[in-house]
């Protein structure tokens, strides 16, 4: 599959067409391994074995309320992280003192492993909702900050003179101008964000938590032993990401313009 | 050098837009910095169309921002109306180089954009904004975006959105000289023509000799960095103009007085 190829003759297939095809053949693929190498349903289930299964645990109610509370942690932590980094990287690109002041402790923040922290946060504020929209709002927090940080530091200078001397006030200016300007920047962040809060939930519900695709992962795998369900929990996970990831494309195409 | 003064009547009316010893600095470092303009003075009458001219660096542009209330100056005063300018004023309209319209917006929400900031009623602004388009030709283009216009159009809108606040005074700022000649003379036209319906006084910054005598009362000479006012003539061609103006003689002796000052400035 060269390059040339793709430019050539695969660039007149529709890309759902495509989609599809490489699906199949990553489970044509996948469904040979299991058979060539003749792994043990417990080690890699064949295709068909988990949708059958990813069909039946959310049919009988096995996924749902596992789902449904890591999709609010995901929403929330989602709000939160990326409401607190838009404002925060705002700051940041128009205040040099709070950019000196803050930056070195929100890149230590980051570069410290959520893995790590998650522990942490779990014994300060328990096993609840909170830590976990905590954690999924901290890692999502840099990406937006830092891309909103960029976006309004590449506002052009002379659309904020044009503005100063149309005697636009304060909150006119970044209405009107600077997060206009910054949001094709600020979507750029929310994508990666978007991913990373479905990392976050997990991370979070990993640390401590009752309900949660996070917690249904170490079920199916360690108590249940049950691998065709730790597949189907994994496709559920991945499912939310892609759906989360969606929905800030869908938001993007709304809001942001073409120019 | 004769010593440069503002043409002023003794009983004549109170000039528009006054500058008086002006000076402006720009800082490049801490304790360094460069002198942009030395002690201008200029006078600006109401209903006046008035051309700076100088070469590149000699504060023109820092001139109109002066003008504007933009920038203030480190020295002198800047009176508008009679009254001391600090800051931008609505009754003043600015041009600049550049269209600088915000991308995502239509041509039409572009223009309306003043109106919006000022908190005028949709309605008045709709009316506004569609008049302001029509004074410049573009009332067929209010729909599309900046980067679907040409650059001549995208000046056009600059000049409808600096039209639309009903401006006693218009700064331009080089405004057509990112355009082809054809374009600019067109748009000189236009801009004669409009200004003379509303009554209104410009100050034009330009670098082209021809351009500054095509559209002036008056042109102000700069000199090179500091800018002062090394030259201010009276433009004796009779209004309304036309581009055939342009071979009579007294534009060609006006142009050759201009090329001596902005000879002895360089």
């Amino acid at each position: 599959m060269t390059g040339v190829l793709v430019s050539t003759r695969w660039s007149a297939i529709p890309t759902a067409a495509l989609a599809a095809i490489g699906l199949a053949l990553v489970l044509v693929g996948w469904k040979a391994l299991v058979i060539v190498a003749g792994y043990p349903p417990f080690i890699l289930p064949p295709p068909e074995m988990v949708a059958v299964r990813f069909v039946t645990a959310w049919a009988d109610g096995t996924i749902v309320p596992h789902a449904l509370a890591t999709l609010l942690e995901v929403l929330i932590g989602f709000g939160v992280g990326a409401g607190a980094a838009i404002v925060t990287g705002y700051g940041l690109a128009r205040l040099p003192l709070a950019e000196r002041l803050l930056s070195p402790y929100i890149v230590a923040a980051q570069a410290t492993p959520i893995l790590a922290i998650a522990p942490l946060l779990a014994l300060w504020f328990g096993t609840g909702l909170a830590t976990k929209v905590l954690i999924c709002a901290l890692i999502v927090f840099f990406p937006v900050a830092i891309a909103t940080m960029v976006g309004i530091r590449a506002v052009d200078a002379g659309l904020l003179e044009l503005a100063r001397s149309l005697r636009a006030t304060r909150r006119q200016v970044v209405t009107t101008l600077e997060i206009p300007a910054a949001l094709p920047s600020i979507f750029g962040g929310l994508r990666v964000g978007a991913t990373l809060a479905v990392v976050g939930a997990i991370v979070g519900e990993w640390a401590g938590a009752e309900r949660g695709l996070g917690v249904l992962v170490n079920l199916a795998r360690g108590s249940l032993y049950d691998t065709p369900l730790l597949f189907a929990t994994l496709l559920t996970i991945a499912l939310l990401g892609v759906a989360l990831y969606g929905l800030v494309v869908l938001a993007e195409h709304r809001l942001v313009r073409p120019r | 050098m004769s010593d440069p003064q503002p043409s002023r009547g003794a009983a004549g009316p109170l000039p528009i837009l006054e500058l008086r010893d002006v000076a402006v600095d720009f800082r490049l470092r801490r304790r360094e910095s460069v002198e942009a303009l030395a002690g201008v003075n200029l006078a600006i009458n109401r209903s006046e169309i008035v051309a700076v001219i100088g070469p590149n660096g000699s504060g023109k542009s820092t001139l109109l921002r002066v003008a504007a209330g933009l920038l203030a100056p480190v020295r002198g005063s800047v009176a508008f109306d009679g009254r001391p300018v600090d800051g931008p004023d609505p009754r003043i309209g600015l041009v600049f180089q550049e269209p600088r319209l915000l991308p995502w917006r239509t041509t039409f929400q572009n223009v309306a954009f003043p109106l919006e900031l000022a908190g005028v009623a949709a309605a008045d602004r709709e009316a506004r904004t569609a008049a302001g388009l029509l004074l410049v030709g573009l009332e067929g283009a209010g729909g599309r975006i900046p980067s679907q216009l040409s650059g001549g159009m995208r000046q056009r809108a600059a000049l409808a959105r600096a039209l639309v606040t009903e401006p006693e005074l218009l700064l331009l700022d080089e405004p057509f000289s990112a355009l082809d000649e054809l374009t600019r003379e067109r748009l000189n036209l236009e801009l004669l023509a409009i200004a003379a319906r509303a009554r209104m006084t410009v100050v034009i910054v330009t670098h082209s000799v021809q351009e500054a005598i095509f559209l002036a009362d008056r042109v102000v000479v700069l000199s090179e960095r500091p800018g002062r006012v090394v030259a201010d003539l009276a433009v004796a061609m009779a209004r309304p103009r036309s581009l055939r103006d342009l071979d009579a003689a007294v534009v060609s002796a006006t142009a050759h007085e201009i090329r001596n000052h902005l000879g002895a400035a360089a």
